[in-house]
């Protein structure tokens, strides 16, 4: 189990422990517990008046644009990580300093323009 | 080796399976105290400590209800979605100086994406279930995922920058006294947002018990209901010792022994997580998006020009 990727044998093994702690909790419970279902137990629960229409019921998403934003400093905020394990190493210093608040500038302006479109408002 | 990786691993599962509990019961005797009642005192005798037990005994005889409509196998793998991310996260947490089951050389970044799978588990339930409570409670998962995944991400990214690396044991080494007002902000910010992605009070809008029903949960019976529920405690944990070993220092501390440590600074934020749920009621949703995206992102983008600045200069 050495190199690169023979760590990730390890936690490839740790998450077959958690998949076999789950199947054997089921399973467990699969051994105790009675099973006698009836129409009425396997209605859907709506407080216990009978269901109306289907359960995917249309409804209107009202954070489709809290998503776009995600999606795009979601993206920015992946490429952080290389950039600052190494933006204090010798020879950069100021130089990466001064790309680092170029990219905060960049973020905190797309925020400012989504605040001021009022995406950040529900109401 | 072979000795490190299975003692490692027995006390990844031991940490996985026993702490959620301890913090369960502490919740159910602190918030009664916090609001002048007992909590449970029957079970086991001495001030109810077998409850949760006697809950699990419970859990496990209880009839299996799928719902007629349900998408049967993602409804039925959900609980699972939820919860294994929470063990594999801890593979990369180290208990001790040179204690860590697996030091990743991206762990930071490991830790970040495996956290965002489990949030997934509770949109499965919430489409699956067929149910206008749970499609509701479902959205408002997904919603909150991705408002506060983004401070998650950046507070993170600070203490990173901080020590140089990704890899978590090699960030708790790097750590120092001064990063605790140093890095404050972020960890504020990592821990609030952490909250969120765990859908606790005060941001349980998704769940929302009164309103919606548990939300995601509200088909769920038995055994697969109580491995949501042990997902959001161990949940809980996680949280705890992330922000205890990226903000908080892990193992360092004066005079105990450094597992001791991280277990007291874990111990206390999930103190803190319920001392949280019986202090403010649960925000809006429109109030909850709006915490995220106009006060703490701001306050990352801040800590992280303040990493920077001090990083370069010192």
């Amino acid at each position: 189990m050495d190199g690169y990727f023979g760590s990730y044998v390890l936690v490839a093994a740790l998450f077959a422990i958690g998949v076999a702690i789950v199947a054997g909790a089921l399973m467990a419970n699969r051994l105790l517990r009675p099973t006698r279902p009836t129409p009425e137990k396997l209605t859907t629960y709506e407080c216990g008046v009978d269901p109306v229409g289907e359960g995917w019921a249309q409804s209107q998403v009202r954070y489709y644009v809290f998503t776009y934003l995600y999606v795009v400093f979601a993206v920015d905020a992946v490429f952080l990580f290389p950039w600052a394990t190494v933006f204090d190493a010798p020879g950069y210093g100021l130089t990466t300093l001064a790309e680092m608040f170029v990219f905060l500038g960049f973020i905190a302006l797309g925020i400012v323009y989504a605040w001021r479109k009022r995406v950040l408002t529900w109401t | 080796m072979l000795l490190h990786v299975v003692l490692s691993f027995a006390v990844i599962i031991v940490v996985f399976l026993v702490l959620p509990l301890i913090v369960g019961q502490t919740e159910h005797k602190v918030m009664a105290h916090m609001q002048s009642r007992l909590g449970p005192m029957y079970a086991g005798g001495f001030h109810g400590w077998a409850q949760l037990i006697a809950d699990g005994v419970k859990f496990a005889q209880k009839e299996d209800v799928i719902p007629a409509a349900a998408d049967r196998r993602v409804f039925m793998i959900a609980p699972g979605v939820a919860l294994v991310p929470y063990l594999v996260v801890l593979v990369v947490i180290p208990f001790d100086r040179d204690f860590v089951a697996v030091d990743l050389d991206l762990g930071l970044f490991f830790v970040l994406a495996v956290m965002g799978v489990g949030v997934l588990g509770a949109i499965m339930a919430g489409w699956a279930s067929a149910n206008k409570y749970s499609v509701l409670g479902g959205m408002r998962a997904a919603a909150q995922l991705m408002s506060y995944e983004l401070p998650l991400v950046l507070a993170a990214s600070s203490v990173a920058m901080a020590a140089g690396t990704l890899s978590i044991p090699g960030i708790v080494e790097a750590w120092q006294w001064w990063w605790l007002p140093w890095q404050a902000v972020g960890g504020v910010v990592f821990f609030v947002a952490g909250l969120a992605e765990l859908r606790r009070p005060p941001f349980d809008m998704p769940i929302a018990e009164s309103e919606i029903i548990m939300g995601p949960m509200t088909e769920y019976t038995g055994m697969r209901f109580a491995l949501f529920m042990l997902a959001e405690y161990a949940g809980i944990v996680v949280l705890s010792f992330l922000t205890a070993v990226l903000f908080l220092g892990g193992w360092h501390g004066p005079f105990l022994p450094g597992w001791l440590w991280t277990l007291l600074k874990v111990f206390a934020l999930a103190f803190v997580v319920i001392w949280l749920r019986v202090t403010y009621p649960r925000l809006r949703e429109d109030q909850l998006q709006k915490l995220a995206w106009v006060v703490l992102v701001p306050l990352a983008l801040g800590q992280l020009a303040l990493t920077g600045v001090v990083k370069v200069l010192l």
